[in-house]
């Protein structure tokens, strides 16, 4: 048990610091969204696991020598039974810490998803008072503002597409069909509940710095999922071409096409460097991951979670 | 028959428009002419309840001093479309998780970038 608390308490150290670090400055991800985010996802999983498993091992070892006996011993105790040794302060101290931060952890989960849940439906309501629903898709409501924007909202009881008026009269046909389907793609893809960890993740852990990086990482990604599935529909340059658009009027950025243009034949041509990586593989399109490493990424992640389920749930595994 | 939904965005678009405030009864004859949703059928307790979900929901408010009562909707439709849009681009804090935007996380700067380089010329 002491053994087990310790390779839980490595594994929780190495999921919660090093390995996000590592994860989200990965060139790669760019090159397989998908399996990136199943490993984001295995991450956030395994690190909770085995935090929690590592300080209850520790707190129960002096109770018995599997989790089932010292368990055992451990509801003897609280009930009185004279035989059994406490414990030491120590020790039940770490076990209280494991079932605060378990409870911490879910209960945030639920608030997260509880607020969420709320405020779309109120969203969702003034936008039935205000939209009007696209005559060839009922799903897909317009806006009256001039502002392009687009965005989805998910729900259990039917997603929808909001378009402003203003993105439908300046974006062509092709850049509207690329923003429907990048839209489309958050929803039947259920990229909202990808990001309901994460969220709460960082709304329970906000000392954790790697919360926030996980969180931008998986915001990314789903960004880039959601790009493939439009990719599949038009050219990439559409696709640029609509987002500078949404994010011209969005963001305020100079409304004057060529203004900051540098004159014709300046040499190096454009010279600040795209931070973004969303947008750089949109510009140079990358080949697709092999499926060989694609596949040993989505096994490691299985192997992070199969980690501390199998330390956690076959008691004395190593003793 | 309409549904509710289809009745509250017809009573909000009759206060919207409407300068005084207005009673049921009002309302009633108002959604009962030609071309709206509601049509001839509608009783006056259906608006009642319509007004008294808006009401619940903070979207309309009653005068209570005379009776009948009159109704008036307490934010205009162009506060609720900013509002909605202030979502729609991210500006209002807590709510980044409500809907996915299509820009995404893109700044002011990147866009700039992008556009040096979607205008470039051998780039067209």
């Amino acid at each position: 048990m002491l053994l087990t608390s310790y390779i839980l308490a490595g594994l929780a150290i190495l999921l919660a610091w090093p390995i996000p670090v590592m994860l989200s400055r990965a060139r790669w991800s760019t090159r397989s969204p998908f399996a990136a985010m199943i490993l984001w996802q295995s991450i956030a999983l395994a690190g909770g696991l085995s935090m929690i498993g590592a300080l209850l091992f520790w707190g129960l070892n002096p109770m018995g020598n599997t989790l089932i006996s010292s368990l055992i011993s451990g509801v003897k105790l609280v009930l009185g039974d004279p035989n059994v040794n406490s414990p030491g302060t120590v020790h039940i101290f770490a076990l209280s810490t494991a079932a605060l931060l378990g409870f911490h952890l879910v209960l945030t989960l639920i608030r997260a998803a509880w607020r969420i849940t709320r405020q779309r439906a109120k969203h969702r309501h003034i936008l039935s008072l205000l939209s009007e629903k696209s005559p060839t898709d009922p799903t897909t409501l317009v806006l009256d503002h001039e502002t392009p924007v687009a965005y989805c909202l998910p729900s259990f009881s039917g997603s929808v597409t909001v378009l402003s008026r203003g993105l439908v009269k300046q974006l062509t046909e092709d850049e509207l069909r690329a923003v429907m389907a990048h839209e489309r793609a958050h929803l039947d893809q259920r990229h909202d509940l990808l990001l309901l960890a994460f969220t709460s993740w960082n709304d329970a852990l906000p000392w954790l710095p790697t919360s926030k990086l996980s969180l931008a990482a998986v915001q990314e990604l789903v960004e880039m999922l959601a790009d493939d599935a439009a990719l599949r529909e038009v050219e990439p340059k559409t696709l640029l071409r609509a987002l500078l658009t949404v994010a011209t009027g969005a963001l305020g950025a100079p409304a004057t096409p060529n203004a900051a243009l540098p004159p014709e034949g300046a040499p190096g041509g454009p010279t600040e460097e795209l931070s973004s990586r969303r947008l750089k593989r949109l510009l140079t399109v990358q080949p697709q991951l092999g499926g060989g490493l694609r596949a040993t990424i989505i096994a490691g992640a299985l192997f992070l979670i199969a980690l501390p389920t199998t330390l956690v749930i076959v008691p004395g595994f190593f003793e | 028959m309409a549904t509710l939904g289809d009745l509250e965005r017809s009573v909000m678009d009759l206060l919207w428009d409407s300068v005084p405030p207005l009673t049921a009864n009002e309302l009633r004859d108002k959604l009962a002419e030609p071309g709206d949703v509601a049509g001839k059928e509608l009783a006056v307790t259906t608006v009642l309840t319509v007004l008294a979900r808006l009401e619940k929901k903070g979207l309309v408010a009653r005068e209570r001093d005379i009776r009948p009562h009159r109704y008036t909707s307490v934010t205009s439709r162009e506060e609720h479309t900013v509002a909605l849009m202030n979502e729609a681009l991210g500006t209002v804090l807590d709510r980044e998780a409500v809907l996915a935007r299509f820009i995404g996380g893109i700044s002011a700067e990147e866009a700039q970038s992008l556009r040096q380089l979607l205008d470039s010329p051998h780039n067209a």
